[in-house]
């Protein structure tokens, strides 16, 4: 295929004058390859190359400092509570902690883990507590690391899951966590 | 009967618009890429499932890494000066109009306020992440708390610039307040997470962003 046309006027002196007449085609094959491939490069580059945003949204903070924090009050029934422990482990549990209606367990991150216990209660709460959705409070612990909000706020989101809160952690929550083992430095 | 004649055609096939074409597009996505900035701390964010991209422009980014180093990114390079104009009658530090010129260039910084001058006078090259201590974070709302004046300053010097923006420009489309997005290491705690968030919440920044990468699989 390639029909660069190589001589160029070049003549024997004396010999015969050899005219080729296909001249001036070139073979582009190789350069249309090229600018393709370059093509490709940028077209991915330009639109892979923004890194992705999650949204979240905090409540208002109350700054009066005169009047003490109310606890939201939340129905028991309605509301799980997960603490990010270390170790990429969450510790969960259904009511209040001081009568929980499922005490604490501990569970990880995976689909098998945190997802099918969130679906479950997706589903069971609003029979409970009369088509009321459920509430999912989280709450990281200071050992627990970025990875672990950015995977359960993503859980949030893939379980559809429309009413949850990220909120600070209680001392005996910390207890909670120490005590399954998962309240470890590093 | 005749032997039947197999006509036989050239496979060469006329390149010439194909190239002219590919050559079209190619120069539009060279045009239209933007170059990667620089930045001075290099995280590795975590993964999600979210689709939404973050905005180029009219854009605060706190970058998290490296064991609690903060740094910050302003996008826009005019709110940027601005933003430093204001942070420098609040400190009561004063600016040259050669460092104005060189903050502008900087995209990203993580020093304390006092600290920001000798590092303004370093050679691009060497304002690396090794002498950049990160940006004094704390859990008041006093001076000593730089990241919580920072991100102040910096929302009101977007609202400024863009205000002026639109009185110049009819056509000027007032993007709203800023975007404040958090860059943070996979493996960066939560207590120093916790600190900035509660910066933010602190002056009402309740709405944020996490910059992560993209998962495919959930």
């Amino acid at each position: 295929m390639a029909e660069l046309n190589q001589d160029a006027g070049k003549q024997k002196k004396g010999g015969k004058v050899r005219s080729k007449k296909n001249g001036g085609k070139v073979d582009l094959t190789a350069m249309v390859d090229l600018a393709f491939l370059l093509i490709t490069f940028f077209m991915l580059t330009t639109s892979l190359n923004k890194p992705q945003a999650m949204d979240v949204n905090m409540p208002d903070k109350n700054k009066d400092k005169n009047e003490l924090n109310p606890e939201i009050e939340i129905a028991d029934n309605r509301s799980i509570t997960l603490l990010l422990g270390s170790d990429n482990k969450i510790a969960w549990y259904y009511g209040q902690l001081a009568s929980p209606i499922t005490p604490p367990a501990v569970v990880d991150y995976s689909k098998e883990g945190i997802r099918k216990i969130i679906l479950e209660k997706k589903a069971q709460v609003p029979q409970v507590a009369g088509g009321k959705d459920l509430i999912v409070v989280i709450r990281p612990s200071d050992r627990a690391v970025q990875r672990n909000l950015v995977d359960i706020l993503d859980e949030m989101k893939i379980t559809d899951v429309k009413r949850f809160m990220i909120s600070k952690i209680k001392p005996e929550e910390v207890e909670v966590l120490e005590s399954n083992g998962i309240y470890n430095e590093n | 009967m005749g032997k039947a004649k197999v006509k036989r055609a050239s496979t060469a096939i006329d390149m010439t618009a194909m190239c002219d074409v590919s050559f079209l597009l190619l120069t539009f996505f060279v045009l239209t890429a933007t170059a990667r900035p620089e930045e001075t701390l290099m995280v590795d964010t975590p993964a999600s499932t979210t689709l939404d991209k973050l905005p180029d422009d009219n854009l605060a980014i706190i970058t998290v890494g490296d064991n609690g180093k903060v740094f910050l990114t302003i996008k826009n390079e005019n709110v940027r000066e601005m933003a430093l104009k204001n942070m420098s009658a609040k400190y009561g530090v004063a600016f040259s109009a050669e460092d104005y010129g060189k903050f502008k260039r900087l995209s990203d910084f993580g020093v304390s306020f006092k600290q920001l001058r000798p590092l303004l006078s370093l050679a691009p090259g060497d304002q690396t992440v090794d002498v950049q201590p990160g940006i004094p974070v704390d859990s008041t709302e006093e001076l000593s708390n730089e990241l919580y004046h920072w991100v102040q300053q910096t929302r009101l010097a977007t609202v400024e610039y863009n205000r002026d923006r639109e009185a110049e420009d009819s056509r000027f489309k007032n993007p709203g307040p800023l975007t404040v997005a958090i860059k943070a290491d996979a493996e960066e705690k939560y207590a120093v997470m916790n600190l900035i968030i509660e910066t933010l919440r602190n002056q009402k920044q309740n709405k944020f962003s996490f910059v992560t990468g993209l998962r495919q699989e959930n």
